[in-house]
């Protein structure tokens, strides 16, 4: 009971924030709207007995990605998006019809997801799921390594200024 | 007991709403903010099921989903800010010239 | 609501727990920036606070009072919700990591339930507490850019970046630590540091018996005190640099709030210290027949400050501090006689040892402001990145392969 009231408060704060995210027109507004969200769905993982991957989410992701987006934003002095004349019909028109496309979505997944009966959480899930991330799978765990190692110089010599 | 599918329809509607950001938004770095938003509702539905089904394959997933996003993002964001030098203007509507 | 407390009776527990702790906290912050000043003024050979109220006591009284009554003004051209939004994230998060700091092993009962000292246990303490801190980053991020003002956008930006910076470095310098214990959960941790070697030297995690984390406290050290924007580390803030850096346009109450979540993290940053490296709620003396009498050792210390407080007192230079210094070294005394007390000994022991170590870890911190010189903010970043970040790799090598050759 207590668990589905959690997930009805943490799943309204999401969807809140997402839609703020589109209505805003400031990208740090935005920004502070995706943090939201990312923390909610942290308190979400938590709900799915998931702690390593909340943890991880909120370091890495609300923690450090999303800074990224806030300095990128503020260096470049991004302003509010101008107000573009659309036409009458496509704001009548869109916003019902982009309800439509949420709800169809919502509705084929759902009816779509064979009925599972959730199994029991191990106790020690941080320990089997690092004997797993270390062992089983270390060959794609260490390919990420590299493929940071490359994202890094990719985004250094991006920057850099040609002088 | 909260059933699976309540999550994966919050996983849907997130997802939705990350395409609606994607495609009615001017401004380059909240279209990226809505890939990140699309990604994150992947990663709701991966470990839903992980929870369901009670393997935790679904979680590593989760990481690696992780990884790439911080990878794509910073990369992203330095593409971002060329472009920013050469247009002066981050609206996507002015970056459609082949020629910059 | 009575429904809801008699059905999750852990509800009020926790409620009870929040709100002393907060009480406490709250009080703890507003007197370590009196000590901070004392400690400086000595340092400097003068003498700080000395006017307000007994040894200046009631100073940080006063200056609570004169912040609450500046003129709270909003810059022109200040994006108002982020403005506002800064100072409250920077505070409440910096607050809500004290949650999960265990402060001793006993089990006291609140309203019957018995219950931890340790608002919440989670399992993976450690990891809450990192991510906390990574968030608290936006709290100096946005304060500097929605002041509407170069300095503080500078300022904020490579405070920032400086934070995001070491917190790598203060992440991979406590994985030696993980190694040794095998868990995320705090109190384990601490478990984990019980047992003397040799019948004297203590299993901290200093002195560990598999490999003393010397390496690991020197980097986490640094980082903290990086971590926390202060001396050495704090060009984003000295007042010669960039003004105040990002709380610039900030004032009354909302560069209070500032303030205190600064004090506040380098609390959170000593009890981590303590719990991670020197053995948390644990007592330095073994617990043998001869070493029995250590057990009375709060109350030893309770008495004699209260004593040697009523006898200065009694010879004090103001009216004010005649009556109320004895007063507090009375009430010390009796303190110190609640201490001996059966039912209440055993449970001060874990929060006494805990205090204690956390007290001195602050002296540290207040002592290496007060004497170091600060650091360019190119030779700052070079520090995080070129040294300390490749150390604590290392330490994770060593503690790694000195774990396996344990085994």
């Amino acid at each position: 009971m207590t668990q589905l009231a959690l997930f009805l408060v943490l799943a309204a704060i999401a969807v809140a924030a997402a839609v703020s995210l589109i209505l805003q027109r400031h990208p740090i507004h935005s920004a502070l709207s995706l943090v939201v969200v990312m923390v909610a769905l942290a308190g979400l993982y938590l709900l799915l007995d998931a702690e390593f991957v909340a943890a991880v989410q909120i370091i890495v992701y609300a923690g450090a990605i999303m800074v990224l987006f806030v300095f990128v934003i503020m260096l470049l002095n991004a302003g509010t998006e101008e107000r573009t004349n659309l036409s009458r019909a496509a704001h009548y028109a869109g916003i019902p019809l982009a309800a439509l496309l949420l709800v169809g979505l919502a509705y084929t997944v759902t009816r779509a997801a064979t009925p599972i009966v959730a199994q029991p959480t191990p106790k020690d899930a941080t320990r089997q799921l690092s004997m797993l991330l270390f062992r089983d799978l270390a060959f794609p765990f260490e390919l990420t390594s590299v493929l940071i190692l490359i994202a890094m110089v990719g985004a250094l010599v991006l920057a850099k200024r040609d002088e | 007991m909260v059933p699976i599918s309540y999550y994966l329809a919050l996983s849907a509607v997130l997802f939705g709403l990350g395409v609606l950001g994607f495609v009615f938004k001017r401004n380059i770095i909240t279209i990226f903010m809505a890939i990140e938003l699309m990604l994150n509702a992947v990663n709701l539905a991966f470990v839903a099921f992980s929870r369901a089904l009670g393997q935790l394959q679904g979680q590593v997933f989760v990481f690696f989903v992780i990884v790439v996003a911080a990878a794509e993002a910073a990369v992203g964001l330095g593409i971002v800010i060329l472009i920013a030098r050469n247009r002066q203007s981050l609206n996507v509507e002015r970056v459609n010239l082949l020629k910059l | 609501m009575n429904g809801l407390f008699a059905q999750y009776p852990i509800l009020l527990v926790s409620l009870v727990k929040i709100a002393v702790l907060l009480f406490i906290l709250l009080t703890a912050l507003a007197y370590i920036v009196w000590f901070e000043r004392k400690v400086a003024a000595h340092i400097q050979s003068r003498v700080g606070p000395y006017r307000v109220g007994p040894h200046g006591l009631l100073q940080p009284a006063a200056d609570g009072l004169k912040f609450l009554m500046k003129e709270d003004m909003t810059p022109a051209g200040a994006d108002r919700f982020v403005y506002s939004l800064a100072p409250i994230l920077a505070m409440t998060l910096a607050l809500t990591t004290i949650a999960m700091i265990p402060f001793g092993p006993a089990t006291i009962t609140i309203f019957g339930q018995p219950t931890q000292l340790v608002v919440a246990n989670v399992n993976v303490g450690l990891l809450v507490i990192f991510a906390i801190t990574a968030i608290s980053v936006y709290g100096v991020a946005l304060a500097g850019w929605s002041s509407n003002n170069k300095y503080s956008l500078l300022g904020g930006l490579r405070s920032s970046a400086q934070m995001v910076s070491y917190e790598l470095s203060l992440t991979m310098s406590v994985v030696g630590v993980l190694l040794l214990a095998g868990t995320f959960n705090l109190s384990e941790i601490i478990q984990a540091q019980s047992g003397f070697s040799w019948h004297f030297l203590p299993h901290w995690n200093l002195f560990n018996p598999t490999l003393p984390q010397v390496l690991g406290f020197f980097c986490y050290f640094m980082a903290a005190i990086a971590e926390t924007n202060r001396l050495p580390f704090d060009l984003a803030e000295a007042e010669s640099e960039l003004v105040a850096g990002y709380h610039t346009e900030y004032s009354s109450f909302r560069f209070a709030m500032f303030f205190m979540a600064e004090y506040a993290a380098m609390i959170t940053v000593a009890c981590l210290a303590t719990i991670l490296f020197f053995g948390g709620w644990l007592s330095p003396f073994p617990l043998g027949p001869l070493s029995y009498w250590t057990r009375y050792l709060p109350t030893a210390l309770f008495a004699a400050g209260g004593i040697a407080l009523v006898l200065h007192g009694l010879r004090y230079r103001t009216a004010l501090g005649r009556v109320t210094l004895p007063v507090v070294g009375l009430a010390l005394c009796a303190l110190g006689a609640a201490c001996a007390r059966p039912g209440i000994i055993d449970v001060i022991q874990g929060p006494f040892w805990f205090l204690a170590k956390v007290f001195v870890i602050l002296f540290v911190y207040v002592w290496v402001r007060w004497t170091l010189p600060r650091f360019r903010y190119d030779q700052l970043m070079g520090i995080g990145w070129k040294l300390l970040l490749p150390l604590t790799l290392f330490n994770v090598v060593i503690t790694s392969f000195a774990v396996v050759a344990r085994k």
